[in-house]
């Protein structure tokens, strides 16, 4: 398991760079579409974004169940590292 | 010495570092080539930019092709900035989300037209719109992909429109021989990038591709530049009208041990 506040510090940066948002918008219960705004494209942008700052692989199913911040910060720490 | 020294090109459809558009150019800058980019729309106009200085510097202009007037003033600010044009890259493509996935005679015909304006007259209205600009010479290519003549799961109209734009390869190669312009398609197997990635089920069919492909592997934006060189440089100077397929193999598989789930 990783540590939460430091994936969550990762995830911000990675959002804020992406979609262009204040760093005081993007709290763990922030949905991604409606309170950040993101559209199709930069969703799995964010995915692809987080897949290559974590080495890890988020298959599409898992994909699409990240609504919130939260769900991707729980996401990545309970997704193991690529070998 | 490289082989586009004094070349010019300009590349469509980079949006950001994963595009297959982003590979290619960074391939052309490795060979002496000059790059100016179009992109669509304010949501990637700071990547983009941000993505050409990276790359070795260029234009990078807003361009909906889509609009014949936006077109035309991409040909007027091409020749005041770079003069003329010895390479251009086609790498566009849009489907609606929910027309890739479920069944082909579900589309609307909305989702049709826009899929098929999108996805191949585009190179119809580039090419019209550049062929003043485009040198004697030239090589124009597109990106196309296997689901243009065999039935992949879930590409559904993308599909179709890759038909589309291979057909319009073949016809603009013959209209543009008598100038010595080339037109090919590079037909790449599938590459993890954010519009591929609306494809339902795309990471699985991207495993039993590389499982299943002669190379046994995926590839690369960097593998497809690398092509995207030799067919914009002179050593490709006969071939024209031509699919050349960049996908380790995979098109000539007539076997698989398992099926791509949808």
């Amino acid at each position: 398991m990783a540590d939460t506040q430091t994936t969550f510090d990762k995830v911000k940066k990675i959002i804020v760079d992406q979609l262009g948002v204040d760093e005081a918008e993007v709290t763990m219960e922030a949905s991604i579409t409606d309170d950040l705004g993101a559209d199709s494209l930069d969703q799995v942008e964010l995915v692809m974004a987080f897949e290559a700052e974590f080495n890890i692989d988020i298959p599409d199913e898992e994909a699409e169940k990240i609504k919130t911040v939260g769900d991707a910060v729980r996401k990545i720490d309970e997704t193991a590292p690529k070998s | 010495m490289g082989l586009l020294d004094g070349k010019t090109a300009l590349i469509t459809g980079v949006a950001n570092r994963w595009s297959i558009a982003t590979g290619i150019a960074r391939a052309f800058h490795a060979h002496g080539a000059r790059v100016a980019y179009i992109y669509q729309g304010e949501r990637v106009r700071d990547e983009v930019e941000k993505l050409a200085a990276e790359l070795g510097g260029g234009k990078a202009y807003p361009c909906d092709v889509s609009s014949d007037k936006a077109l035309a003033e991409l040909a007027k600010n091409i020749k005041n900035d770079y003069e003329s044009l010895d390479v251009l890259v086609h790498s566009i493509a849009f489907v609606k989300k929910e027309d890739l996935g479920g069944k082909v005679f579900a589309t609307s015909r909305d989702g049709f037209a826009l899929a098929l304006d999108i996805s191949a007259y585009s190179l119809i209205g580039l090419t019209n719109a550049l062929v003043n600009v485009l040198n004697d010479g030239a090589s124009i290519m597109a990106l196309t992909y296997l689901g243009a003549t065999a039935i992949v799961p879930n590409y559904n109209v993308a599909g179709i429109s890759k038909a589309a734009l291979e057909a319009i390869v073949r016809y603009l190669a013959f209209d543009l021989g008598e100038r010595g312009i080339r037109v090919n398609a590079i037909s790449a197997g599938p590459i993890s990038t954010a519009s591929s990635r609306q494809v339902a089920g795309f990471k699985g069919m991207l495993d039993k591709v590389g499982a299943s492909a002669p190379l046994h592997r995926n590839v690369t934006p960097e593998d497809v530049g690398n092509t995207a060189v030799y067919l914009a440089s002179d050593l490709s100077s006969a071939v024209t009208a031509d699919v050349h397929f960049v996908d380790a193999g995979y098109h000539a598989m007539g076997m698989f041990t398992e099926m791509p789930k949808a």
